[in-house]
């Protein structure tokens, strides 16, 4: 090493203390801050969906009124969404690892990356002020649909200004991302040179760029419609609803990928790592991520089969839902593929990594039934619903996240975590999960109705096991966590690359140094050569 | 698995087992080639991984079988839904009117019932109003659902097959009493449906009151009766005069119901909240009720002694 190595974690900088921290620039501690921040929204929306599972266990009033249990699901689902999944992969690891993985210093506008920060704890703040303010919690569902959000009395408008802000945020690190892989990628490091993760973050930067103007608008017309009563959505007024769900879910779909997307990269990362093979289908994987990326901007129709829609249209959208599964099959195939005659070592970020790739194709193999208009219509809005989208969202992008942070903790802290309670923690959130969401896939196809407070009682039998399932779940995480603070606080010193991993970020020291690359870094032809 | 409830249950649940048997089928293998992986190729057994080259063949192989099997699941999966958008000419109309949290069923000749009566093997369209908020008309039974739009006119169809009761779910998102919106469809044969339709009586004449008009329009009676029973908010009757308790920015204090205030009740309900009810669950009117039609709503009030 030319100079001499200081970790960031070390590296002192014009402030001191916290202020080293909430006015950092450099991206890994841009990254440490959205993880904390994450990971306490995290548990705050786990604790709300914790109740709500608590008040279902029997039909009728348990613990709660209607009226609370309205915010609450309304709540769970904008912290969940807005603050946890939307953000999560890539504001947390694509910040640390994007700029190492293309073998940059930093990310292309450092301070700009701070200002999205900053503009996504302000908008958290306000999400959670409009839970505690005068007129109570607001009850639209976090799809906010009209004409029932433009008239409800709840505070809808601090709800949806927090929306906004926070969509801010993720337009900006989009910017900031697309930008950093165009601009600053170590010389030699061509786009086909860059790894899989790098490819994700950028498909889904350009989401983020593109798609979520479109939800401020609508959350814009909206507020505009409570304040001064134009009348865009409400019928009284000339509106018409449907138009908001339109608006909504040509933003809300392709969010999906920007949440499933770089779970999909990080997956992608881990498997050749513990396999030690190189990735099988390289080049079908990052276009997959793109064509991914473009096809889910038209598929938004498949959230409205039953809204009253043309004929034409949902003709059309049904199609072009089935044919975006693809791509995600493709990466599947692949994923496995990569598995044939490796050597595998079965550590915790590959349990979750093999966890993630069974819950997702769950998720995945049951929005089929959503693609189908025949059977969606059966299943929309029901407890199906509910299931299939935690498959996706929690068992994709959640379990994704488990396996990233297992996989990079050591890099992010140089420290070791202990591997026995990692694994029973992912046994124990594989089974609690699949407690929790697989009989709501059951009840659902029956008709049991969503966002429902109370319901027939020959549902109870799967009401009461996905309860069971909730506090499994909810202690695993709790495991899990506890485990990952004893290992930063008190593990062993964790190796520069004790994955035996080939990507750049494995031939820097652990935890990496303000700059990461003290010397130039060397690029390889395929970013996961294993000799 | 399923009865034959309707004539859509055929076309629905053959796109179900379709597209559940290619989705087990497809879960199965690949969990299987899975484990058989990681345990043939663990590294104890297998040290040394194989580094394999990409094969093309294998890449557009795997890339045409699922394009073909998505083809042939969205075929019978709008195969299944294109009846429901064919209702014949000659289907008996009902009127679906929804409100917040009650359906009620209007027949031909002006007949109205909360329940879903209707004959067996007779199609049905069902014309869906709503005087508010999105509802969601859905009968898991029968495999129909559409969503009852404000300003929309939609509609669905059904022939049901067997008799029996089934159950009416609100299946959109609509508010406090969502779980509670509700109602029971009985399928019964032609001559018992005539008969019951017979002695259905008429809707009743409108209420003549002008303010009694401009509330009904609002659905103000969904949360409060003129009888004195309390439903989501306080009854109406004997409101105007009397004096009770309410909660203004957080203080207790004794009002007396006269025009001002319940002006100021509709138009910012969570100034003054009543004590004993939840804030926030009645929204306000300003721009529904205009201000000139005030007066004939606070006459209103007057006769509800
Ligand atoms: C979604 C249910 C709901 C609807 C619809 C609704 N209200 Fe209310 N209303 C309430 C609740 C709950 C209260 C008590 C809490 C409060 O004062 O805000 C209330 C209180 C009132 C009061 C004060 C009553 C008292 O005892 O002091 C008046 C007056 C009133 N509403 C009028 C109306 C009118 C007129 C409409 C229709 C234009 C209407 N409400 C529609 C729920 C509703
Ligand atoms: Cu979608
Ligand atoms: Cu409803």
């Amino acid at each position: 090493m030319s100079t001499e190595y200081i970790s960031f974690l070390e590296h002192q900088g014009k402030y001191k203390g916290i202020r080293s921290w909430i006015f950092a620039t450099d991206h890994k501690r841009i990254a440490f801050l959205y993880m904390y921040a994450i990971a306490s929204f995290f548990l705050i929306g786990a604790i709300l969906g914790l109740l709500m599972r608590i008040e279902l266990i029997s039909p009728g009033e348990t613990i709660m009124k209607p009226q609370t249990y309205n915010g609450l699901f309304t709540v769970h689902g904008i912290i969940m969404i807005f603050m946890v999944v939307i953000p999560g992969l890539s504001a947390v690891f694509g910040n640390f690892f994007l700029p190492i993985l293309i073998g940059a210093k930093d990310v292309a506008f450092p301070k700009l990356n701070l200002f999205s920060w900053w503009l996504f704890m302000l908008g958290s703040i306000l999400a959670v002020a409009s839970q505690l303010l005068k007129s109570g919690p607001p009850d639209t569902g976090w799809t906010f649909y009209a004409p029932y959000s433009t008239t409800t009395g709840t505070n809808v408008i601090t709800a949806t200004t927090a929306a906004f802000i926070l969509g801010f945020s993720s337009i900006l690190t989009g910017l900031n991302f697309i930008v950093t892989v165009h601009r600053m990628r170590a010389p030699g490091m061509k786009f086909f040179n860059m790894p899989l993760f790098p490819w994700a973050i950028y498909a889904t930067a350009w989401i983020q760029l593109l798609a979520t103007p479109v939800v401020g608008i609508t959350l814009i017309m909206l507020i505009a419609e409570r304040l001064f009563g134009i009348g865009f959505f409400n019928p009284d007024l000339g509106g018409d609803p449907v138009l908001f769900q339109h608006l909504f879910w040509i933003y809300s779909h392709p969010a999906v990928y920007i949440m499933i997307l770089p779970a999909m990269g990080v997956i992608t990362e881990i498997i050749p790592t513990f396999c030690q093979k190189k990735v099988y289908g390289y080049k079908a994987i990052a276009m997959s991520s793109l064509a991914i990326a473009g096809v889910g901007f038209l598929v938004w129709g498949h959230h409205m089969y039953t809204s009253g829609m043309s004929e034409q249209a949902r003709w059309f959208f049904s199609l072009l839902t089935f044919l975006v599964a693809v791509p995600s099959a493709i990466k599947v195939f692949n994923w496995i593929s990569t598995m044939y005659k490796g050597s595998i070592d079965m550590k915790p970020p590959f349990l979750f990594a093999l966890f993630f790739i069974f819950l997702f194709m769950i998720g995945g193999l049951t929005g089929l039934i959503l693609g189908s208009v025949a059977t969606d219509i059966q299943v929309h809005d029901t407890s199906f619903i509910v299931a299939h989208f935690h498959y996706i969202i929690f068992g994709g992008m959640g379990f994704a996240f488990f396996a990233a942070i297992h996989y990079w903790l050591p890099k992010m802290y140089g420290k070791m975590y202990n591997f026995t309670r990692a694994n029973i923690a992912a046994v124990a959130l594989f089974i609690g999960f699949n407690l929790l969401y697989f009989p709501q896939f059951l009840i659902g196809i029956q008709g049991m109705p969503r966002r429902y407070f109370d319901y027939p009682p020959r549902f109870q039998w799967a009401q009461i096991t996905s309860t069971i399932g909730g506090f499994i779940l909810v202690s695993a995480v709790i495991l899990m966590i506890t485990n990952l603070i004893i290992g930063v606080r008190r593990g062993a010193k964790a190796p520069a690359n004790p994955w035996n991993g080939t990507t750049l970020e494995w031939q820097i020291p652990s935890p990496p140094s303000l700059e990461n690359f003290d010397e130039e870094p060397l690029v390889k032809e395929n970013p996961y050569d294993y000799k | 698995m399923f009865a034959n409830n309707s004539n859509f249950v055929q076309g629905v649940d053959t796109a179900f087992y379709l597209i559940f048997g290619v989705a087990i089928f497809f879960l199965v293998m690949l969990t299987t080639i899975m484990i058989v992986f990681v345990i043939k190729y663990n590294k104890k057994r297998h040290a040394h991984a194989v580094q394999i080259k990409d094969s093309s063949t294998l890449e557009i192989v795997w890339t045409t079988i699922p394009i073909i099997l998505v083809l042939v699941m969205f075929y019978f999966g709008w195969e299944g839904f294109l009846p429901m958008r064919r209702a014949p000419k000659d289907a008996m109309q009902v009127k679906v009117i929804a409100k917040m949290w009650k359906w009620t069923f209007e027949y031909p000749g002006m007949k109205q019932s909360d329940t879903l009566m209707l004959p067996i093997n007779r199609a049905v369209k069902m014309n869906l109003f709503s005087k508010d908020v999105i509802h969601g008309f859905s009968i898991p039974s029968f495999r129909v659902k559409e969503d009852v739009v404000p300003g929309k006119n939609n509609y669905t169809w059904f022939e049901p097959k067997i008799i029996g009761n089934y159950d009416l779910f609100c299946s959109a998102y609509c508010g406090l009493s969502h779980s509670y919106m509700l109602a029971l469809v009985k399928i019964v044969s032609q001559e018992e449906f005539d008969k019951w339709l017979a002695g259905l009586p008429v809707k009743k004449a409108e209420d003549n009151n002008e303010g009694f008009k401009i509330l009904e329009k609002n659905g103000c009676f969904s949360c409060h009766s003129t009888d004195g029973r309390k439903i989501v908010g306080p009854t109406f009757k004997g409101l105007y005069g009397s004096k009770h308790d309410v909660m203004t920015d957080g203080v207790t204090r004794n009002i007396t119901a006269d025009s001002i205030y319940i002006e100021t009740s509709i138009m910012d309900p969570n100034k003054d909240v009543v004590v004993g009810y939840p804030s926030g669950v009645m929204k306000s009117y300003k721009g529904l009720i205009r201000d000139k039609d005030m007066p004939k709503v606070i006459d209103y009030f007057k006769t509800l002694k």
